[in-house]
């Protein structure tokens, strides 16, 4: 190698900053990927959050609709054989099998909503009780379930973007990135874009955030707070929904017991990297997705020449505790310039029902 | 003092029961893949069962009481930080991170003098664990990190620590899978011998020194005035000349050498040494323990009984009503429900009692919403 690599310690950083931007163009694609539940949580938590409400139940969420979501499309499909569409290769099982996903992460999110908003719980029990239960009902039935070992209900198929498109050079892993993926992580980009535009210019957006900052200034205006906080808390339900969906749906195809693994832990941190709102949290995902794939890429292709036998050395459990010693850094180091909604983990009662 | 006790009692009580009720419809509902057809009695042979393998035999009680010894520990722990207004969802971590460092002391002293191999493996348990709960205070008071955040990613980092050791520096050589060498000397000797397997160690005496020193900690020691007094206003303990930053790396610090001393127990007294693969749910466990003992630790300790006989009463429910044991986690997790939605209880068992819950935790919530570091 040339002139900067050849010093040492300097040459070596100037190896791992080259290594890494190798690694993060040519994973470009697992990384948006790995992305994904990390962002849909966040997008689930700023729902939450930006009205008032804190919800650290986001991983329970996902890993109840990631079960739900493998298991109807595995009895759809065992019910009804279709051949896969030319839209992902959707079948019915799969299509069905979002919509039960979807339909989980809404009824969890109920759940949340009506302990910390009526019952006036409190807010982190609330979420923790939906982790807890999560993590019981689907290893029970899990267990049940693959007595009977079931087949799969198929996944979708990540979109073939034309090769001439792949092959520019320089720009063509940007298209690669946004455009082999299946149709859940494809969706990530649009939803954030769309919800940081309703966020910041609708009505909606405008009533959510002042529910979130100063629920009694918001309700002397005549906004419903109890209203507001129900229904964002419970459509940001779809979102944990949806990234459960991604786990046995889109990337692969099996479910297993605690399989969400703290993403929906990280993705809160996301959230509060991004600053609340939907595109930030959208990039910060993709750091900690890049922290997930760095691991593997150091354990499947090696940097060549000292930095590789350097790495080599590392054991590999430094790499899989990354993503979440890079989470504490960042919450760590971000926190106090990171300014929440102001009313965040406060129940909200009404001066007067009269 | 009779209407305290009632109070303390009634609701707990009344979610647990609630909770079985719930349980019993849960059962019914998945009787079918249990079975192959709906068995409306699923639920009392399951009952039955949990009963049987945890109160009704001498072995059962023996597992009882060596299951609830640690989750008595880390249920102090969870407890001591909501009476400081935190959220310790760290005991996992913790318990993990000390059981690794009795593993390591015990394998060191394994052929020392008990007398001087239990008490060192048991103070690197709980030093392993006080730098454990040290690391989210820390975060806390300085850096405004919110511990909840931050106990959970190092639950995380510390199963990958456990297999980092065990299958690396620790391992047992010549072992088949990796697992660290036996504790010998510093295995914690029996005391409970029924001659069944079932064997009663020493350490589940701990609980019977460590609850009453938190009683006196927190309700009778001017450090756990300060502890309480931050917990229910920050500010207010600040007015008054308390330093809750110290306060709230000195309480998640001492649960770290509860939930450390915990995991220390499990493998000096239980297993002997530590597998890679050691799993454990202890640490949401706990919660549950705390929550059921609203956070006093002699309610927790009727908290860690129930959940320990619901943990021994297990095995035998998984072998004669073929139901698995994760249904447990399926209980425990309705009673938390039933225990934050105290207003169905109430409705249900017409409980008038007011003001039962662990107030510090309002502080908890507002603080994650605050994101902020304390006075």
């Amino acid at each position: 190698m040339g002139f900067p690599f050849d010093i040492p310690v300097l040459g070596l950083i100037f190896q791992l900053v080259a290594y890494s931007v190798l690694v993060v163009t040519s994973n470009s694609t697992i990384i948006l990927a790995l992305a994904t539940p990390i962002a849909l949580g966040a997008m689930c938590g700023m729902m939450n959050e930006r009205s008032g409400v804190v919800n650290i139940g986001i991983e329970g969420m996902m890993l109840a609709s990631a079960f739900t979501g493998w298991y109807v499309a595995s009895l759809v499909g065992q019910a009804v054989h279709a051949d896969p569409s030319f839209f992902f290769g959707a079948t019915p099982a799969i299509v069905i099998g979002v919509l039960a996903a979807l339909l989980t992460g809404l009824l969890f999110s109920a759940v949340h909503a009506w302990l910390s908003i009526s019952v006036r719980a409190d807010q982190i029990i609330s979420g923790t009780i939906i982790n807890i239960v999560a993590f019981g009902v689907t290893g029970y039935l899990n267990i049940l379930i693959s007595k009977h070992s079931p087949e799969t209900g198929g996944k979708f198929v990540p979109f073939a973007p034309p090769e001439a498109l792949i092959d520019i050079p320089v720009v063509g892993w940007i298209f690669r990135m946004f455009l082999q993926q299946g149709p859940i992580t494809m969706s990530v980009i649009v939803l954030a874009i769309v919800l940081q535009i309703l966020l910041l210019r609708s009505r909606w957006g405008l009533r959510t955030r002042a529910v979130g900052e100063h629920p009694k200034a918001a309700e002397t205006v005549g906004i419903d707070v109890i209203r507001l906080r129900y229904r964002n808390v419970i459509l940001g339900g779809l979102f944990a929904g949806l990234a459960g969906a991604w786990f046995t749906l889109d990337y692969g195809n099996s479910f297993q017991p605690g399989m969400t693994n703290g993403r929906g832990f990280i993705a809160l941190a996301a959230l509060i990297f991004g600053r609340w709102h939907p595109i930030g949290a959208v990039a910060a995902s993709l750091l900690f997705a890049s922290a997930l794939s760095l691991g593997t890429a150091i354990r499947t292709t090696p940097p060549i020449g000292d930095l590789g036998s350097i790495l080599g050395s590392i054991p590999e459990q430094v790499f899989a505790a990354l993503p979440y010693v890079v989470t504490i850094v960042v919450l760590a180091g971000v926190v106090g310039r990171s300014v929440p909604p102001a009313a965040v983990g406060r129940p909200y009662k009404r001066e007067s029902t009269a | 003092m009779i209407a305290s006790l009632r109070k303390q009692v009634l609701l707990p009580a009344g979610a647990v029961v609630l909770a079985l009720l719930v349980g019993a419809v849960a059962l019914v509902a998945s009787s079918p893949l249990v079975k192959g057809y709906v068995d409306l009695f699923l639920p009392l042979a399951t009952y039955v069962a949990l009963v049987q393998g945890s109160l009704l035999s001498i072995n059962g009680l023996v597992d009882t009481i060596v299951n609830a010894t640690p989750l008595i520990l880390v249920g102090l722990a969870v407890g001591l930080g909501f009476k400081a207004g935190l959220f310790n969802i760290g005991g996992q971590g913790q318990f993990l991170m000390g059981a690794v460092a009795s593993a390591a002391a015990g394998a060191a002293l394994s052929q020392s003098s008990p007398v001087i191999a239990i008490p060192l493996a048991l103070l690197a348990g709980m030093a392993a664990g006080a730098l454990y709960g040290f690391i989210p205070g820390f975060l806390k008071a300085f850096t405004g990190a919110h511990e909840v955040v931050t106990t959970i990613m190092l639950n995380y980092v510390a199963i990958y620590v456990v297999a980092y050791l065990i299958t690396g520096p620790l391992r047992q050589a010549g072992a088949s899978f990796a697992v660290s060498p036996d504790v010998g000397a510093a295995r914690l000797p029996a005391i409970l011998n029924v001659g069944t397997g079932h064997v009663g160690h020493v350490g589940i005496l701990i609980p019977l020194l460590v609850v009453p020193a938190m009683w006196w900690l927190l309700y009778r020691s001017t450090i756990g005035f300060e502890i309480r007094t931050v917990g229910a206003n920050p500010d207010a303990a600040l007015y008054a000349g308390m330093r809750p930053r110290r306060l709230v790396v000195l309480a998640l610090t001492l649960g770290g050498v509860l939930a450390g001393l915990a995991g220390a127990v499990e493998i000096l007294g239980v297993s002997g040494n530590m597998p890679a693969a050691y799993s454990t749910n202890i640490g949401f466990d706990a919660i549950t323990v705390a929550l059921l003992g609203r956070a006093n630790p002699v309610g927790i300790v009727f908290g860690g009984l129930l959940l320990g006989a619901m943990r021994a009463g297990a095995p035998l429910m998984e072998t004669v009503a073929d139901v698995p044991r994760q249904m447990v986690d399926v209980l425990q997790g309705i009673i938390l429900f039933f225990l934050a939605a105290d207003v169905v209880v109430r409705r249900v068992f017409r409980i008038r009692a007011a003001g039962v819950g662990v107030d510090e935790l309002q502080t908890v919530t507002r603080s994650y919403g605050g994101q902020t570091t304390p006075p």
